[in-house]
């Protein structure tokens, strides 16, 4: 078990460096933020509710399962069903590749509220889940010793610092492509460096659930 | 597919540094209904042993359709950083029959020298799920394909107001209606928009009983064809300000927005004026949240004999310009205007978009002057729906209006042509004078399309500084 935690901690930055990159969690927004006012603090300006807009939907995501794992008698079944939830969802998007026509109804101007959505409709937040689920079981139960709202304090404390540090990662990543595009790269980086992920999302999405069974239903500890 | 399509274009600026047009695609129309429509195949690669020439043609299954205006199923529209699904092809020509209510979609690729039909929309699902008729103008949107119509329900489309209503850009399913509040707006043309700043405009021809039969001179007169402009806000659906340009301004038709989004201004053409016969460019702007228009260009009527000109106008001693189309160059630097009664293509330097100045101009065909082609040719009917190139550098365009108001002012009939001009980097217009695209027997030639889009399909997301 030791340095397990670090290794759960990466995999909270690289999925917020991996949501970043993805031009679909709405890097492209800034660049066009940017350039529409022809000034470089508009671009940072859309970066925020970017940022935030995603933050949110990570802790909706989150914060029910951290309110869920206080009670510890259930831990493992809450934990299979996450990684259930997952892949189910992975194998959703998979098949269902379409993007929801409600998310291209929302204004330019509500980028917060088209961040939030879309990252609910990409099962961003989801892929979040068992990784946070990993850590709240890495840092250790010791059961009876511990009031139920102490745990439920430690885990929503851990379920909002996973949510922040994920999406700080994301900001990192999608606001320097941002400044690339914006100052360096020209537009030309928006549709060569737009990759169609969607097949690949949905896979990242069933491997984290994969991963997550494999860990939870493993007799030894593993990895996660 | 695992890139944006490459006719894809972030920028304005992006399109016009593309790799120039290879195929040209223009709509066929039997104006007597004794054959289907078609759509023709143009080769317009210069050196290529069939340049200008029709290299294949589809031809429509029905009778009576009367293609007019068509569109993509997908643009650069799609680069919207909002709609993150950049993934469709710009392969389905989406073709509209303005009689018959039927649409059309044709399948471009893997070889436009094959393309065939796809997939028929019949009448009667438009009517079902729209309430409106006589489709129109198609733009690739944010979410679907935006179709105008040009008549409400009813067998004379009179019954309720046309609008938009949307189609699927994947499956082509009629989704239903794009208005949630109207306004005003009962009549309808042209539509356009600004997309980052989420605005659409309209524009007003008039109802069918007004045009399908011919002009109706009495209504003409008494100044019933559509006078207004409505400006939308696009992600709401909603009539924020409509302006009436004065009753005498008598069908305000083509919406040419500037093309790069940072510019919120746009140019109107009006077909005539029942004052003085002179057709009129519009430019509007938006100005502290409000949309400002006024007339900034006016073309003059041309005296002529009353032995050459058809009965409609005999009493007129004059040929008003009839303003047919308007097209606006990548740059937003040149606007093209289409004299479809006097034949005279204008260009016009709107670098100042408030004072647009005569940069240009080509005489060919026309009621009165029936200037033929360099090469010698007779070009019947006017200077009518007109394509510039993606680099500004080819203009081409066609020379009929619509079959009925085609035999009322051009009774010795109007057999399809199309044409090229080729446009200076600092304005200038001249013929080509290898360009000359001859059409099978018995068909008018309508809307040009050009491959990998073109002045008039394409809306773009990101400035071009």
């Amino acid at each position: 078990m030791e340095g397990t935690p670090t290794w759960l901690w990466l995999a909270v930055i690289a999925s917020g460096l991996y949501h970043g990159v993805n031009p679909a969690m709405g890097w492209p927004l800034a660049v066009s933020a940017g350039l529409m006012e022809q000034r470089p603090r508009a671009l940072v300006g859309a970066l925020w509710p970017l940022t935030i807009g995603h933050l949110a939907a990570m802790l909706l995501m989150v914060l029910p399962f951290a309110l869920l794992v206080a009670l510890v008698a259930w831990q493992r079944q809450i934990q299979v069903g996450a990684g259930l939830l997952v892949v189910g969802f992975g194998v959703f998007r998979f098949v269902v590749r379409r993007h929801p026509r409600a998310l291209a109804r929302i204004r330019p101007t509500q980028l917060g509220l088209w961040s939030f959505a879309v990252a609910i409709a990409h099962g961003a937040g989801l892929m979040l889940v068992p990784i946070y689920l990993g850590l709240c079981r890495s840092a250790g139960r010791d059961g009876g010793d511990r009031a139920a709202g102490a745990l439920i304090n430690a885990d929503v404390g851990m379920g909002i610092l996973v949510s922040v540090v994920h999406a700080l990662a994301m900001l990192s990543a999608g606001g320097l492509l941002a400044w690339l595009a914006y100052r360096y790269l020209g537009l030309k980086l928006v549709s060569r460096s737009w990759f169609n992920l969607d097949a690949v999302w949905a896979l990242s999405l069933i491997l984290v659930g994969v991963l997550s069974l494999s860990a939870t239903l493993a007799p030894a500890p593993g990895l996660w | 597919m695992m890139r944006p399509d490459p006719t894809f274009h972030a920028s304005p600026k992006l399109a016009i540094e593309a790799a120039p047009e290879n195929i040209a695609y223009t709509l066929l129309l039997s104006p007597d209904f004794s054959k289907p429509d078609a759509l023709a195949v143009i080769d317009v690669k210069p050196g290529s042993p069939t340049f200008s020439q029709v290299v294949h043609l589809v031809t429509m299954p029905n009778k009576g359709d009367e293609f007019h205006h068509f569109g993509w199923n997908a643009c650069s529209s799609v680069l919207s950083p909002l709609s993150g699904h950049a993934f469709l092809e710009r392969r389905y020509l989406i073709i509209p029959g303005i009689r018959s209510s039927r649409i059309y979609v044709v399948d471009t690729k893997p070889d436009p020298t094959k393309a065939q039909i796809c997939k028929i929309i019949e009448p009667e699902e438009i009517f079902k799920k729209t309430g409106y008729s006589r489709p129109h103008t198609v733009h690739c949107g944010p979410d679907g394909i935006y179709v105008s119509t040009l008549g409400g329900s009813g067998p004379d489309g009179t019954d309720g107001p046309p609008g938009i209503f949307i189609m699927d850009c994947e499956t082509f399913e009629v989704l239903g209606r794009w208005e949630i509040d109207r306004g005003p707006q009962t009549l309808h043309y042209d539509f356009w928009w600004n997309l980052p700043r989420d605005y659409m405009v309209t524009s007003e021809w008039a109802l069918p009983p007004q045009f399908e039969n011919g002009l109706v001179p009495e209504d003409l007169l008494s100044n019933k064809y559509g006078h207004r402009v409505h400006f939308w806000d696009l992600r709401a659906r909603r009539n924020i300000q409509t302006i009436d340009l004065g009753a005498n301004h008598q069908m305000a038709l083509e919406v040419r927005p500037a093309h790069d989004p940072v510019r919120e201004y746009g140019f109107l053409g009006v077909v005539v004026d029942t004052t003085n016969l002179e057709g009129s460019i519009w430019t509007w702007w938006r100005d502290g949240g409000r949309f400002h228009i006024e007339k900034t260009a006016t073309i003059p009527a041309e005296p002529a004999a009353k032995d050459q000109l058809p009965p409609p106008l005999q009493g007129f001693g004059a040929v008003p310009p009839l303003v047919s189309d308007i097209d606006l160059s990548l740059d937003d630097r040149f606007l093209y205007v289409a004299c479809w009664g006097t034949g005279e293509m204008r260009q016009y330097d709107v670098t100042e978009p408030r004072k647009p100045k005569l940069a240009g101009s080509v005489r060919i065909g026309g009621i009165a002057r029936r200037t033929p082609h360099p090469n010698g040719k007779v070009f019947a009917g006017g200077p009518q729906m007109v394509e510039i190139s993606r680099d500004g550098r080819r203009v081409y365009w066609t020379n009929s209006l619509y079959s009925t108001w085609d035999d009322q002012f051009y009774p010795a009939g109007v057999p399809g042509a199309e044409v090229m001009a080729h446009a200076g980097p600092n304005g200038g217009l001249e013929l080509a004078t290898d360009y000359w695209v001859t059409f099978p027997d018995g068909y008018r030639a309508h809307q040009i399309r050009l491959e990998g889009g073109d002045c008039s399909t394409d809306s773009f997301c990101y400035p071009s500084a």
